[in-house]
């Protein structure tokens, strides 16, 4: 009776697992990337989940990027590019956002060294230029149109709308999850669970920073080229 | 199987899988001793510093005439390029080591999917744009 049901148990891990992939001798050496020596942790797991999913997003980005690439010419005897931007307000931009990836590796290793108060004041100042950028962007955007050069104005302006405004959308969703995390740790502690969110968050809010490496080179310093 | 303090998991009593000895690392994770927060910094400040120079370099050379014009882009993208490698290695922490190398095959994926897109709608719609009849030419016809 014991024995089958033993055997079933085999039965069904193998059906599953049949190649008894991920369970390496005890005596054997974990191989990296090979799979043995048991399970990744869960922090390894999640960390690698997302970042299949940023580099989707900077798939999509890349899309954005190539549509703008194909139409910043087509400007429709609107204005173009180089009577458009203020190179000023980008390098203002790259500032606050490259300063903002800093300050949010600092509040990681303060998750990790489970530091309250560094935590804090480095999420703090995070959120505080990631506001400052999205109202540089906003004041931007809101001057571009007030001189009729808007989203409808031209194939060029519709793709830099689209593009630059796709990467302002995921800074704000960026802002909000960074209020969250501060949330989460005020209420729930560093707990591992935590932790693993604030990997993925930092992960999110370093992969912005590239993007934007993209936009402030094609769109603004390219396109003030003329 | 339950999970120890530093994330690994402990199967019979033996820890597998924990962070600092794993066969791999999670993105964003870097391989060192979590009490060592001094090397963490210094890691972003250096990112920072280079980063900074970089995008200064950018600026630079587009509103000066210190590079070729027609050369201009190219020296863009490349200074681009680099502060990119810069953000994922000292930001990200991807890495070629070996407990990298899922890390790693996935951006290089990426890389090829960004690639393949970019340069193919260029190549595409240029070669479109060049075959292209002009306008005046189409209204004729049509009469």
């Amino acid at each position: 009776m014991t024995g089958a049901v033993a055997t079933a148990e085999t039965m069904t891990s193998r059906h599953r697992d049949p190649h008894r992939l991920g369970h390496g001798h005890a005596d054997a050496r974990p191989t990296p990337g090979h799979g043995t020596g048991g399970p990744a942790s869960k922090r390894i797991i999640v960390g690698f989940g997302f970042w299949i999913f940023l580099l989707s997003d900077i798939v999509m980005f890349a899309a954005f990027f190539a549509a703008y690439a194909v139409l910043a010419a087509n400007t429709a005897g609107g204005p173009k590019a180089a009577e458009l931007f203020d190179l000023r307000n980008a390098a203002a931009e790259t500032a606050c956002l490259l300063v903002s990836s800093f300050t949010c590796g600092l509040a990681s290793i303060a998750a990790r060294a489970r530091n309250t108060t560094w935590f804090y004041a480095a999420m703090s100042t995070t959120f505080a230029l990631g506001a400052a950028f999205l109202g540089l962007e906003a004041r931007e955007f809101a001057g571009l149109i007030e001189r009729g050069a808007g989203p409808t104005r031209s194939a060029f302006l519709s793709s830099f709308f689209t593009l630059v405004g796709c990467h302002g959308l995921h800074v704000t969703a960026g802002l909000l999850w960074l209020l969250t995390m501060m949330a989460q740790v005020f209420a729930k502690g560093f707990r591992d669970d935590v932790l693993r969110r604030m990997l993925c968050f930092s992960l999110f809010w370093h992969a912005l920073d590239i993007v934007w490496v993209a936009v402030f080179t094609v769109v603004y310093l390219m396109g003030a080229q003329g | 199987m339950n999970a120890d303090r530093r994330g690994g998991t402990v199967i019979d009593g033996r820890v597998v899988a924990p962070d600092a000895h794993a066969g791999d690392t999670a993105p964003g994770d870097e391989r060192r001793t979590e009490d060592d927060i001094a090397t963490g910094v210094r890691g972003y400040l250096v990112g920072l510093v280079l980063a900074t120079v970089l995008t200064v370099a950018s600026f630079t050379v587009a509103g000066s005439q210190i590079v070729w014009g027609p050369a201009l882009p190219v020296a863009l993208i490349v200074l681009a390029i680099a502060q990119m490698g810069v953000h994922l290695v000292f930001f990200l922490h991807i890495t070629t080591a070996p407990d990298n190398t899922n890390n790693a095959l996935a951006l290089a994926f990426g890389v090829l999917i960004v690639l393949l897109l970019i340069g193919g709608s260029l190549w595409i719609m240029a070669n479109l744009n060049h075959n292209m009849m002009p306008v005046g030419e189409i209204m004729k016809m049509q009469r």
